[in-house]
């Protein structure tokens, strides 16, 4: 979506927009975010469905084992403009993790299987839990991430396709993976993907690169789940304020005539 | 402007009305056969725009708030569950959020306008007063609205923002630090900082509309300056504010709303930083601590001054200022459009504030500082210095000699838009 871009560009030309990073870091380690086109590029994109539930597949077996994604519930999993599983699914889905409810009337708390209106369920039960269990690195929550880093789903694939081998002469922390898209290049998370980790059943070759699309697709979705309802509404309402405007401009090149024409009779 | 009032009671409840409390007749009189200056331009038009902004920004913010949890564990989640499970509420939050953005696109416009034509010179000092009024409280009530969201930048910001205080350590000792606390209700940034800063968020955009009240008032006393800056002379010189204005005003907020619904609809975030998007952490600072976009100016002159206390003192003077203008500027004519050599300096100003906006969202080391410090030099010499001194050096071109003159001038050419094309000689005493 060049063009939108442009179009973006040119019309905010002049507003002065914050930039991050130090002239410093620019010219050493500039992380490198490869753009990608996605199937829902404004302004008239949307999500593609298949893509979406692959994604789920993606953070539901690997993803989830650190992070948690505390803002979503598995009844969004089957809304409009989602991945929309049938309802029958996201029952299948939410059942299968076990949740901490309570306490019962005997005072105590207990587990029972997921219900569609359950939170996402997350790995651990504090921040502390997870610190300990990933050597003092804390995994993000997911929930927002795709609007929480600079470029968004860009950034989290290239986060994910951007493991390399540390160039000659890069000093490396204990236990850090060097990483060309994280800022500063020295990320705690082991590389999470590997060809062939998540079965693929709709004929979609189980690459890395398609693990981080549709991941980041998914995270994307997760971010803005109202992303599709924004767009339609947005095209409705720009059409009608451009036939307005145009109306208007009409409307008020007739009213100021009479003005002109009063001019014109007093002058002659 | 002052004029007799031309309304007549035609039903039996507005003559009730009209001798008890004559709402009719002032909205008569002063919105519909108001009378105003034939040859207002567009720039004239972004003070309609400003009031239905702020009914926008009231109108959100207040189902906003039926939602919203003023606690630090609660306040960022219950900002993105109203985008989620709230009926609109993506629509009604990122109205709001863009919406700030554009209140102050028309605001930093509306006052530039009022720069360039000198509509802060005599009569009309008090509206110009009440006008820079408005430009501080809207800046306090966007600083704590963005505080709500408790993400990384917000919680940072006001880190930031309150910690200035304690620059007033350098005066007396302890007193800053003991305002600072006073502020915060605590020893730091906490939920009872974000509570009252919440309680004065709802309040300060009705104190707001109050003062707009006076402020259209105060235009409503000596009437509209115009773009050739010369005194309504005849009745043919005005037009009734309805139909000429209002579907003119109509026009330009029709145009100016496709802007914000470009924005709202397809970019929402584009304005924003990503980083509010993460909750705020008070044991992690963000790498680069940056404010909102129309607060990046002030930003870089804050930053360009190296001692703690007189960057306060700077960031407070370059808006109140402002203030200050009606004594400072001593040309006898309005409109820059007449003066040749204050036009350069104006522009050089215009340019001179974007420049510092940018500057303000970079890291002020190197180059970035020597520039910052460069403009906003530049900043306050444009109003202590060329103010003053080029009013009293400079001679203006001749001035049209009433306003029907300088439109019927201009009309004559294809294009009616551009101001009469003046001819060199001096201007005679006491036009303005």
């Amino acid at each position: 979506m060049t063009v939108f871009r442009v179009l973006a560009a040119a019309l905010l030309a002049g507003l002065a927009v914050p930039a991050v990073g130090s002239a410093q870091e620019a010219a050493n380690h500039a992380p490198q975010i490869k753009t990608q086109e996605w199937s829902f590029d404004p302004p008239f994109g949307s999500y593609d469905r298949a893509q979406l539930q692959r994604g789920f597949h993606v953070y539901k077996q690997i993803c989830s084992n650190c992070h948690s994604m505390h803002l979503l519930t598995y009844r969004n999993l089957g809304e409009p403009g989602g991945p929309q599983f049938s309802a029958k699914d996201v029952e299948t889905l939410a059942s299968q993790v076990q949740i901490t409810d309570g306490p019962n009337d005997k005072g105590e708390m207990f587990q029972r299987p997921g219900r569609p209106s359950d939170h996402f369920r997350s790995p651990y039960p504090n921040k502390e839990a997870a610190r300990v269990a990933n050597r003092g690195a804390l995994p993000p929550d997911l929930s927002v991430i795709a609007k929480a880093r600079e470029g968004g789903p860009d950034y989290i694939y290239s986060l994910l396709t951007g493991y390399a081998k540390a160039p000659a002469g890069f000093h490396m922390a204990q236990g850090m993976q060097y990483n060309k898209a994280f800022p500063g290049h020295q990320v705690a998370m082991p590389p999470p993907l590997f060809d062939g980790a998540v079965p693929y059943t709709d004929g979609t070759k189980p690459t890395v690169k398609n693990y981080a699309k549709d991941v980041s697709a998914f995270l994307m979705w997760a971010a803005e789940p109202k992303l599709e309802e924004r767009y339609k509404l947005g095209a409705r309402v720009m059409v009608f304020l451009i036939v307005f405007a145009v109306i208007m401009y009409l409307a008020k090149r007739a009213v100021w005539a009479r003005l002109h024409r009063e001019d014109h009779t007093h002058a002659t | 402007m002052a004029h007799a009032s031309t309304y007549k009671p035609s039903t039996g409840i507005e003559r009730w009305l009209d001798a008890r409390l004559p709402i009719p007749r002032m909205m008569h009189d002063q919105f519909m056969v108001f009378p105003t200056p034939r040859n207002l331009n567009y720039w004239w038009t972004f003070g309609g725009i400003l009031t239905f902004m702020l009914a926008v920004q009231i109108v959100t913010g207040i189902v906003l708030a039926m939602h919203y949890v003023p606690t630090p564990d609660g306040a960022f989640d219950s900002v993105e569950n109203i985008m989620r499970d709230v009926n609109w509420g993506w629509l009604l939050r990122y109205a709001h959020a863009v919406g700030a953005s554009m209140f102050f696109l028309a605001a930093y416009i509306h006052t530039f306008r009022g720069l360039y034509y000198g509509s802060y010179k005599a009569p009309r000092e008090v509206l110009w007063i009440l006008g820079v009024l408005i430009l501080l409280l809207m800046i306090a009530t966007a600083f704590m609205g963005y505080s709500l969201v408790w993400g990384q930048m917000s919680f940072w910001a006001v880190t930031v923002i309150t910690n200035l205080f304690s620059s007033l350590d350098a005066v007396i000792s302890g007193l800053g630090t003991t305002l600072v606390q006073w502020i915060w209700g605590g020893f730091s940034v906490g939920g009872p900082t974000l509570n009252r800063l919440f309680a004065l968020h709802y309040l300060f955009p009705f104190i707001i509309a109050g003062v707009v009240i006076l402020h259209i008032w105060a235009l409503h006393v000596p009437g509209n300056n115009n773009p050739a800056g010369v005194d309504v002379k005849t009745p043919k010189d005005t037009i009734p504010f309805h139909p000429y204005y209002t579907i003119k005003d109509g026009f330009a907020l029709v145009m100016f709303l496709i802007l914000f619904a470009f924005l709202l609809f397809y970019a929402p975030n584009y304005l924003g930083h990503p980083d509010n998007y993460i909750p705020a952490n008070p044991l992690q600072t963000p790498p680069h601590i940056v404010p909102e976009w129309y607060f990046l100016p002030f930003y870089a002159i804050l930053r360009a001054i190296p001692n703690k206390l007189f960057g306060v003192i700077g960031l407070i003077s370059a808006i109140s200022i402002l203030f200050f203008v009606p004594w400072l500027d001593t040309s006898r004519i309005r409109s820059t459009t007449y003066r040749p050599i204050y036009k350069w300096f104006f522009w050089l100003f215009a340019i001179n504030c974007l420049a510092l906006g940018y500057l303000g969202s970079q890291a002020p080391e190197g180059w970035y500082l020597f520039f910052g410090r460069l403009c906003t030099f530049y900043y306050f010499a444009f109003f202590l210095l060329v103010m003053p001194i080029v009013g009293l050096i400079e001679r203006p071109k001749k001035l049209p000699g009433s306003i029907t003159e300088a439109v019927l001038k201009s009309s004559k050419g294809p294009q009616a838009a551009e101001p009469p094309s003046p001819a060199r000689e001096p201007v005679p005493e006491g036009v303005a």
